[in-house]
C-alpha cells in the first residue's frame, strides 16, 4: 500500500478533488476560493481543474453563502462552503444552528441536509481576539451537527473525504497554524472514519487528551514528560461530536489519570464534555481529578507575549500533568 | 418610480477638482485655505505613515498593517469637518480619522505595535485602532458590525437632541453583509443623524466589485432605504469635503441620514497579507495612479499658489522626522503588563479571574483549572 508525503492543505485539497471527481454534485463554494486559490492556498488549482461552476467565488456574505449552500444540499447537490476562518462564520451561526443542523429533524426526516462547513479554526499568529476564536466549542454542542478537527494530514484527507460523503452537515475545523505540517497520507484511509479517536503516543502514567493543533502540544508535552521519567498517553480525538468515548475511557482506565489540551476558553466546551464522560464513565479508575489546560479565559490579545501567555503551552500541559501524577502516590 | 439618469446625485459623480487642478466653480465648497492646507498636511503625514508602517512589518517588527494608500482623502476630510461631539466608526481604511482630530501620533503607532503605549492596551490586531478621546470606535474583524453600531449611536445622539453625527464607513465587499442592509434601512425608517460611508476601493481583497454587486452604483442601493445617495469622487478632498458637510448639515437639521459612495481605488495590497498582483493588472494600478488623490490636490493648491516644491520638501523632512521619532519612542516601550491581561473582561474584576491572574503573576506556568 502506497504512502505520501503530504502536506495538511494538500491531504485537504486532495480529499476535495477526489470527492469532487467522483461525485458531480459535490462542489466547493466560499470567498477567495476559486481565482485567488484559497486564502490560505487549500484550494489551489482546483478552479483551473473544475471551472468556475464548482469551485465558487462568493461576495463576503457568510450568511448568503451559507444559506445558499443549505439551499443547494436540500435538492441533492454535495456543497462544500469554505469560511476564510470560522470566525467568520459567526455570521452564518443562524444558517448552520437553526437550519442546516435541524431541517432534517424539524421536518420529520424529509429533508436532508449533506454539506460540509470548513475552514481555519481557533489562533493563528497574533490576529487579536475577534480572529482567534476556536469555534468547534459552540458547534460540538449543537445536535444534528457532527464536528471534526484532524491533527495530522493523513486524517485531515480521511475526515475531509468522510465529511463530504456523510448525509449530515459535517464542520471540518481546520488550523492555519497546521496548514503547512507535513505527515505520512496512505492510500487507504479506510481507518479514518467520523467519530473514531487514535493514540496518537502510547503511554502509561497519563493520558493526555487533544485534538487539532492541540496535539502537538500534547506529543510535545509528552517528550517533555518522558525525560522526567513520566509516560505520556496522547489521545488525538480527531472527532469531537460524536466522541470517542471509549478510546478515551479505555487510556484512562490503563493510565488513571487525564489532562485535556484544547485551545478556547476555559467555560464549558470540549473539555468539560470530555471531563464529565470520564468521570462518569471511568470514575473508579480515576487517582486524580482530571485537569484542563485551555486559553485563559479571557479574549485573545493581539500583544505577542501576551497571547503566548494566553494560549495553551507544552509547559502548562506539563505543569498540570505534574500536578495529577503527584496525586494518590505516595 | 424615479427614472435613472446620469445627472442622478447616486449615479453620476459629484467632482470638483478638474484635470488641470482648478476648482470647478460650479461645485467648489470654498474650503477656507487654512483647512484645505491641514488636510494637505494630513494626508501627506498619513501616507508616510503607511509607508512606514509597511516597512516595519516587513521587517517583522510589527505583525500586520492595513494601509489606505490612495483612499486617504475620505479620511482626512472626515476628520476636517467632524465636529468635537461627533463619532466615528471606522472600517480598516479610515483608522487616520482620529489622527486629524487630535489623537497623539505616538498612540497611534503604538496601536500597531499592541505594546504598553497603546490605549487598548495590545488587545486588538493592528488597524484596529479605537480612541475614546476623540470618539472612534474600532471596526470589528468580522465585516459590517461597524455599520448598524453607527446608526445606534445616531440613534441615541437623535433621542439626546445632542446636534452631533455617527460617521460609519465600510467598503465595497462589506455592502454584500446583512448588517449592511440592516443600518441602511434603520437609517432611513428613523431619519438618525448618521452618515453612512462607502469607500468603493473596486476590489475586495480579489473580488471585483461587479462581481460583490449586480447593482449599477453603489450609492442607488440608498434608493430602496429611502435615504438619499450620493456618489463622489473620493480621490477629490474638495469634492469629498462639500459632499460630507452638506450630509452633516441635513443630519444636524433633523434630515436624517445620507449613504455616500466615494469612488476610489486601493493602490496597495489588501494589507501586509496580501499579494494583488495575483489578481489585477499593473495597468489599472497605474492608471489610477494618475488620479491619485494626494497629487490632485497638490495640482490645486500650486496652482493656487499655496504649495511649492521647497515648502513640500521641508513638510516632508519635517513629517518624516516626526514619525521616525515617535516609531522610535513606541518601539521602545515594553509590552502591557502581563496582569493586565484581565483587566476590562468585565467591569470590576471577577473573582475567577483574580484567581488567575494571581496565578499567571506568581508562577510561569499557570494552569487555569485544577
Ligand atoms: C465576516 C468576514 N468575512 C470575511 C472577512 C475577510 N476579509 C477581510 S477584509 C475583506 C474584504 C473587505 O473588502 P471591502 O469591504 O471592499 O473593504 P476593503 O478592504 O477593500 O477596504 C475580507 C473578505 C472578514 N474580515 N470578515
Amino acid at each position: 500500500m502506497a504512502t505520501r508525503q503530504l502536506r495538511y492543505r494538500e491531504a485537504l485539497r486532495e480529499a476535495m478533488i477526489e470527492e469532487m471527481e467522483r461525485d458531480p454534485n459535490v462542489f466547493l463554494m466560499g470567498e477567495e476560493v476559486g481565482h485567488y486559490q484559497g486564502a490560505y492556498k487549500v484550494s489551489e488549482g482546483m478552479l483551473e481543474k473544475f471551472g468556475d461552476k464548482r469551485v465558487v467565488d462568493t461576495p463576503i456574505a457568510e450568511s448568503g453563502f451559507a444559506g445558499i449552500g443549505v439551499g443547494a444540499a436540500m435538492v441533492g447537490l454535495r456543497p462544500i462552503i469554505e469560511f476564510m476562518t470560522w470566525n467568520f462564520s459567526a455570521v452564518a451561526f443562524d444558517q448552520i444552528l437553526n437550519n442546516a443542523a435541524k431541517v432534517r429533524q424539524m421536518s420529520g426526516g424529509q429533508f436532508s441536509c449533506p454539506i460540509v462547513f470548513r475552514g481555519p479554526n481557533a489562533s493563528a499568529r497574533q490576529v487579536g481576539s475577534q480572529h482567534s476564536h476556536a469555534m468547534e466549542h459552540f458547534y460540538a454542542t449543537v445536535p444534528g451537527l457532527k464536528v471534526v478537527a484532524p491533527a495530522f494530514p493523513k486524517d485531515a484527507k480521511g475526515l475531509m473525504k468522510a465529511a463530504i460523503r456523510d448525509d449530515n452537515p459535517v464542520l471540518v475545523m481546520e488550523s492555519e497554524t497546521l496548514y503547512s505540517v507535513k505527515g505520512d497520507v496512505p492510500d487507504d484511509l479506510s481507518d479514518v472514519v467520523i467519530g473514531k479517536a487514535q493514540i496518537a503516543r502510547p503511554g502509561k502514567d497519563v493520558t493526555l487528551i487533544a485534538y487539532s493543533r492541540a496535539t502537538h502540544i500534547a506529543l510535545d508535552a509528552a517528550t517533555a514528560l518522558e525525560k522526567v521519567g513520566i509516560s505520556a498517553e496522547v489521545v488525538d480525538l480527531r472527532s469531537l461530536r460524536p466522541l470517542d468515548e471509549d478510546t478515551i475511557c479505555d487510556s484512562v482506565r490503563r493510565t488513571h489519570r487525564a489532562v485535556v489540551v484544547h485551545e478556547g476558553w476555559p467555560y464549558g466546551g470540549v473539555g468539560a464534555e470530555i471531563v464529565d464522560r470520564i468521570q462518569r464513565l471511568a470514575f473508579d479508575s480515576l487517582e486524580a481529578p482530571v485537569l484542563r489546560v485551555t486559553t485563559l479565559d479571557v479574549g485573545m490579545p493581539y500583544n505577542a507575549k501576551l497571547e503566548q501567555l494566553c494560549m495553551p503551552q507544552t509547559a502548562r500541559v506539563v505543569a498540570a500533568v505534574t500536578k495529577v501524577v503527584a496525586r494518590g502516590r505516595a | 418610480m424615479t427614472p435613472v439618469s446620469e445627472h442622478d446625485p447616486d449615479i453620476g459623480l459629484f467632482t470638483v477638482l478638474r484635470e488641470d487642478g482648478s476648482a470647478d466653480p460650479k461645485t467648489d465648497p470654498n474650503v477656507p485655505d487654512a483647512v484645505l492646507l491641514r488636510g494637505y498636511r494630513e494626508m501627506r503625514r498619513l501616507r508616510m505613515i503607511d509607508a512606514k508602517m509597511i516597512v516595519l512589518q516587513r521587517q517583522g517588527r510589527v505583525g500586520f498593517y492595513g494601509a489606505c494608500t490612495g483612499q486617504e482623502a475620505t479620511p482626512i476630510a472626515t476628520g476636517l469637518i467632524a465636529s468635537e461631539g461627533d463619532w466615528v466608526y471606522p472600517a480598516l481604511r479610515e483608522q487616520s480619522v482620529m489622527l486629524v482630530r487630535g489623537f497623539p501620533l505616538d498612540a497611534f503607532i503604538a496601536q500597531v505595535f499592541g505594546n504598553s503605549g497603546d490605549v487598548q492596551k495590545g488587545r486588538q490586531m493592528p488597524s484596529h485602532h479605537s480612541g475614546r478621546s476623540v470618539n472612534q470606535v474600532s471596526w470589528s474583524s468580522c465585516i459590517g458590525p461597524q455599520i448598524p453600531q453607527a446608526v445606534g449611536t445616531a440613534f441615541a445622539m437623535k433621542k439626546a437632541k445632542s446636534g452631533n453625527v455617527a460617521f460609519g464607513f465600510m467598503g465595497d465587499g462589506a455592502t454584500s453583509q446583512p448588517d449592511f442592509h440592516a443600518a441602511m434601512n434603520f437609517a432611513g425608517v428613523w431619519k438618525v443623524p448618521c452618515i453612512l460611508v462607502c469607500q468603493n476601493n473596486h476590489w475586495s481583497i480579489s473580488v471585483p466589485t461587479e462581481k460583490q454587486t449586480a447593482s449599477r452604483t453603489i450609492a442607488i442601493k440608498a434608493r430602496a432605504y429611502g435615504l438619499p445617495g450620493v456618489r463622489v469622487d473620493g480621490n477629490d478632498l474638495l469634492a469629498l469635503y462639500k459632499v460630507l458637510s452638506d450630509a452633516k448639515e441635513r443630519a444636524k437639521n433633523g434630515g436624517g441620514a445620507t449613504f455616500v459612495e466615494a469612488l476610489t481605488y486601493r493602490i496597495g495590497a489588501h494589507s501586509t497579507s496580501d499579494d494583488p498582483t495575483r489578481y489585477r493588472s499593473e495597468a489599472e494600478v497605474n492608471a489610477w495612479k494618475k488620479k491619485d488623490p494626494l497629487d490632485r490636490l497638490r495640482k490645486h493648491l500650486v496652482l493656487r499658489g499655496l504649495v511649492s516644491d521647497a515648502g513640500d520638501v521641508a513638510m516632508d523632512e519635517e513629517l518624516s522626522a516626526e514619525v521616525a521619532a515617535s516609531i522610535k519612542r513606541v518601539e521602545a516601550l515594553p509590552p502591557p503588563d502581563r496582569a493586565s491581561l484581565f483587566d476590562d473582561v468585565y467591569a470590576t474584576l471577577p473573582w475567577h479571574l483574580r484567581e488567575q491572574r494571581d496565578a499567571l503573576v506568581r508562577g510561569p506556568s499557570p494552569v487555569p483549572h485544577g
